[in-house]
């Protein structure tokens, strides 16, 4: 089934190993070899993005054998969100992936208003768009800054945080966190958008592309850089499709896929924007469609101001007594208000019998949720589709045929957030 | 469709629930109607469905009830489901982006055939159904548990295994 047209070809054939397509096994005529030695690399490694341990078989430098081992961080959120009521149960997502939290908050909200049938405001809408894409450059940045860091290049990480810590300060002034916001609510927002927000945004936006030049300017033309990720974790198309893959590996593969084009959520069907696509299926390819990314997001984040200044004074969330609290001046006039604040607060609101999935293009790939509710006021059962769980899945293929020495560039290159992948 | 026992769609999702004995036929079918891509797999156990004080929780060993009184007094009881288990195949078709989820209904202790051989991605997905809650995927290569110890006890996403129930050792005598 060939999905990448026109470029190309990465390799013949497919090179997902069999039975066991998640792990490398050694050679037969390798097994037994006195050269063999089986090293743990991780659970506590610098390079490892957290607690990811990799017990890897090594012929020389070559890896013959690799088996990934996961779960250290495993802290049971879906369990946890069984017992919590659907409002509490927003500020558990953020935490699943906390370099993307904002992508996460989202689609725990879609998913709750797809069964509640809720219609949000329009402002609300832009608002979340602007900052899913603000949250994206920040997760590219901690991603390129600590990629670099572990390939050698140590001042890129210090360029990135610069700019992450502005988008944090943009957060913060929003949500008044931070990271992990909950300024998401089903309904709309939270509070409505503080108006010291658009020029600051703005500068943030004027500013960003000459980063993303600076970044580029560093690293680009690094001879070291070139020599470890070009042509480096090979991943084809086919292989990329058949192994789940999303995001940033599944386009740097060559298949032109980004949910926010191929299925419009929100209101990216009226933004204009690219989606960076390249062909060779290396680490490189994942870097550059990330670079670009941030590119395309600050382009998006600019086009959500255009329209949210022009909405000063809109309601920023919808007016359901039965899901949304009341206004907080009305607790002081209105039984009414009181009532539902109470009954809201110390029950929650119901969500009609059902079941979805919602799908949203987080920093790292399709990000999807599935929730069943029984009609009461807490969910039967959430899922979550991790990005991040299933491109770990694709290290055993991108690797090999690799050296000890790339494990670091490509398992890096997968942009996986451990708290995603454990759950 | 191999297998097929009814569709439904709601909410703009379309869902087609098969028999589990047929699953990988019917999988095989869906791939070769371009369904190329497997997203998800989901587990979601039912026991304890629209009986009155379950939902999400059921006490912990020395009997207190945290449910009350949230989860109390549905305002209407949800429709009943043939069985304890689902496992839901999120499907999507790339490029056309269709999507659909495929359903299989388990019983207790009810195998279920693993999809691998059609969709390698499933390897994880499976391994995690089976860890956190306990489903029996037959002819897996390699079924082991995936988030949890391998000495760990139970199946925790079970709605019988309670929070907070879990032993916390903290010497080696206890």
């Amino acid at each position: 089934m060939a999905v990448a047209q026109g470029g190309p070809k990465i390799y013949d054939g497919t090179r997902v190993p069999s039975p066991i397509p998640t792990m490398l096994l050694v050679p037969e005529e390798l097994q037994g070899s006195e050269d063999l030695l089986q090293v743990n690399f991780g659970p506590n490694h610098p390079s490892t993005h957290g607690v990811l341990r990799l017990v890897v078989d090594l012929h020389g430098e070559s890896v013959v054998g690799l088996r990934a081992v996961i779960g250290y961080l495993h802290t049971g959120f879906e369990k946890n969100m069984e017992q919590k009521t659907w409002w509490k149960g927003i500020t558990y997502p953020e935490r699943i992936d906390y370099l993307s939290f904002q992508n996460n908050e989202l689609v725990f909200v879609l998913a709750i208003e797809k069964l509640l049938g809720l219609e949000v405001p329009e402002k609300a809408t832009w608002m979340r768009m602007c900052l899913a894409e603000l949250n994206r450059i920040h997760s590219h940045l901690v991603w390129l800054g600590t990629a670099a860091l572990e390939l050698g290049a140590i001042s890129m990480f210090w360029y990135c945080f610069r700019e992450r810590d502005q988008i944090l300060d943009l957060s913060e002034m929003v949500a008044g966190t931070r990271m992990h916001t909950r300024y998401f609510q089903a309904g709309g927002l939270a509070e409505d958008i503080p108006r010291g927000f658009f020029p600051e945004a703005r500068k943030f936006v004027d500013w960003m592309p000459k980063a993303v030049d600076d970044y580029e300017a560093l690293v680009d033309q690094n001879e070291i850089w070139l020599e470890r990720t070009k042509g480096i974790g090979l991943l084809s198309a086919d292989d990329a499709i058949a192994l789940g893959q999303s995001g940033p590996v599944l386009r740097g593969s060559g298949v032109e896929w980004d949910l926010r084009k191929a299925q419009p959520y929100l209101a990216y069907d009226q933004v204009e924007f690219d989606v960076p696509t390249y062909q060779n299926g290396d680490v490189w390819d994942r870097y550059k469609v990330h670079m670009d990314e941030m590119r395309e997001s600050t382009r998006i984040v600019g086009q959500c101001l255009d329209r949210l200044e022009e909405m000063e004074g809109e309601p920023w969330i919808a007016d359901d007594r039965k899901v949304v609290l009341p206004p907080r001046e009305e607790l002081h006039t209105s039984m009414e208000s009181l009532i539902h604040h109470f009954k809201l607060v110390t029950e929650g609101y119901r969500v009609p019998e059902g079941e979805v999935y919602v799908a949203v293009e987080s920093a790292r790939g399709e990000l999807g949720c599935y929730v069943v509710s029984d009609g009461g006021p807490r969910p039967w059962r959430v899922k979550f589709r991790a990005p991040s769980f299933v491109a770990l899945e694709a290290t055993a293929t991108c690797m090999s045929n690799a050296l000890i020495a790339d494990m670091i560039a490509i398992v890096g290159s997968l942009d996986t957030v451990m708290g995603e992948v454990d759950r | 469709m191999p297998g097929f026992v009814e569709a439904r769609d709601e909410h703009g999702e379309l869902t087609v629930v098969v028999e589990p004995a047929r699953l990988v036929e019917a999988c095989e079918h869906l791939r070769g109607e371009g369904f190329n891509f497997l997203a998800d797999i989901s587990a979601a156990d039912y026991l304890g469905w629209g009986e009155r004080g379950v939902a999400g929780y059921i006490g912990t060993a020395d009997g207190r009830d945290l449910n009350r009184p949230g989860s109390q007094g549905l305002e209407r009881l949800p429709e009943p489901r043939p069985k304890r288990f689902a496992m839901s195949y999120h499907l999507l078709a790339i490029p056309d982006g269709r999507r659909l989820r495929v359903q299989a209904w388990l019983d207790e202790d009810e195998p279920v055939p693993s999809v691998v051989s059609v969709w390698p991605t499933a390897d994880w997905h499976e391994r995690e159904a089976f860890d956190l809650m306990g489903i029996r995927i037959e002819g897996h290569p390699n079924l082991t548990r995936l988030l949890l110890d391998d000495d760990w006890e139970g199946h925790p996403l079970r709605k019988d295994y309670p929070i907070g129930g879990e032993p916390v050792r903290f010497s080696g005598e206890e």
